[in-house]
């Protein structure tokens, strides 16, 4: 075989499992355990508080570094993307900011949340001060919601 | 005419990869050239890199050699990677040297202290290659003093196994590379390591975009060289470089890197001067998903 030849049948192999992979991971939406990595945080990493709790500027900071490293899979307003659960979600809102912070770090590697330790910690916490800020995202009105007074 | 033709090729190659269609991920990289952290492609990202090595040759013609690379997250524990290679020896000619594929795995789900990673490279190349993104045996300069009518002529198959360790500390990445090369035809294994130091110059995100905020910039310096191989290890008729290195991580996914190389003794090259751009892009796998019919 031409080296050519095989150097394409490699790549293109290649391209062809690597994508299968990258998309054979199963929605967030189809997986009831997907906040259970936060659980299992460490008390001592639970009960670091953020250094930058009182930092004017950590979520304005906080919301840039969101926008360049986890919009792309927690979606615009960090209510879910395609990839990646919601933020807002009450388990997450109600984890404490030593545990947000912990996941952060460690990833959830085998359910493909990679390691964020590549960003320095205080931007780490500037992260978790902006995730704080969101709150719990109001329920999205259904179609069989209770119409308004006064309309059909 | 090669020469135009060539560069042409490694230029396009880069640029239809990375063009305006495609969404671009921010990139926050370390500057190494050799040195490799525990950092992996984000999944379904791909990274588009150019990378160049201008190095000074004693008793022959200088190089300037050039690499591709293709680096893709294949899920958050697996990198792929596609590699092609070419040079041009100055008052010689321009040649391509060949391609290679590495792979690198993450064993351990958590973070540690240090964190290893494993890696493993096919080498398809001939004798022209002298990216020196790796110095591993006894490579020496004068390896290199051969024309590469004839270097050319030769072909090499290699097996390249790395143990990366890897430690983040308080804004340092402290990398540790320990490197073994094995020739696919009857030839010993050959030894070498890589180590690196860096941090960004500052450790807070800013609350405002910009480009030259100092947190977008990482500096650091590598160490690199060879160790003998299986039946001579050790320093004797090895080389060795030392190079501060600088990274930019600029808006739009794109990086910089530059890094001056200063060979150690008389066996290294005196400089390599090395520069690379890269391009972060988003949803790769997303995007070649769409291209074959899958909705969003």
């Amino acid at each position: 075989m031409k080296p050519t030849i095989f150097a394409l049948s490699v790549c293109t192999a290649l391209l062809a499992v690597s994508v299968t992979l990258a998309n054979a991971q199963k929605n967030w939406k189809d997986q009831p355990d997907i906040y259970a990595e936060l659980a299992k945080a460490p008390e001592k990493a639970r009960n670091r508080a953020n250094p930058l709790e009182n930092d004017a500027e950590a979520v304005a900071a906080g919301r840039l570094l969101f926008e360049d490293h986890c919009l792309e899979c927690h979606g615009d307003t960090a209510e879910g993307g395609k990839k990646g659960p919601s933020l807002r979600a009450p388990e997450v809102q109600n984890a404490r900011p030593g545990a947000i912070f912990w996941l952060l770090t460690n990833g959830v590697v085998r359910k493909g949340m990679p390691v964020w330790s590549r960003l320095p910690e205080p931007q780490r916490w500037q992260l978790v001060r902006y995730l704080k800020s969101l709150g719990i995202a109001e329920p999205a009105p259904t179609a069989t919601a209770t119409p308004a007074p006064g309309k059909s | 005419m090669r020469l135009f033709r060539c560069s042409l090729f490694f230029l396009l190659a880069f640029l239809l990869s990375s063009g305006s269609w495609v969404r671009p991920a921010e990139a926050q990289e370390n500057p190494y050239f050799v040195t490799y952290d525990h950092y992996l492609e984000e999944p379904g990202n791909l990274e588009v890199e150019y990378f160049s090595t201008f190095g000074t040759q004693r008793g022959g013609n200088n190089f300037h050699s050039y690499w591709t690379e293709f680096e893709y997250g294949a899920t958050a524990w697996w990198t792929t990677e596609f590699y092609l290679d070419a040079q041009t020896t100055f008052h010689d000619s321009t040649v391509y040297s060949g391609f290679k594929w590495e792979n690198r795995f993450r064993p351990l789900q958590h973070e540690h202290w240090i964190n290893p990673i494993l890696y493993v490279e096919y080498e398809d190349l001939n004798g022209t290659d002298k990216t020196l993104k790796e110095i591993v045996g006894h490579d020496v300069e004068a390896d290199f003093l051969e024309p590469n009518a004839e270097t050319r002529r030769e072909h090499q198959r290699e097996l390249e196994l790395k143990l990366i360790l890897s430690s983040t500390v308080k804004g340092w990445n402290i990398s540790e590379n320990i490197i073994s090369e094995k020739s696919l035809s009857n030839e010993p294994w050959e030894f070498g390591y890589a180590l690196g130091v860096s941090r960004p110059l500052s450790l807070k995100g800013s609350p405002r975009r910009c480009s030259f905020c100092r947190q977008n910039f990482v500096a650091g310096v590598e160490m690199y060289g060879g160790l003998g191989d299986r039946y001579s290890f050790g320093l004797k008729d090895t080389a060795h470089y030392l190079a501060p290195a600088v990274a930019w991580n600029m808006p739009g996914g794109w990086t910089l890197r530059l890094s001056p190389g200063f060979g150690l003794n008389d066996n290294s090259h005196k400089l390599l001067l090395r520069w690379g751009v890269s391009r972060e892009i988003s949803g790769f796998a997303g995007m070649v998903r769409r291209l074959f019919g899958a909705k969003s």
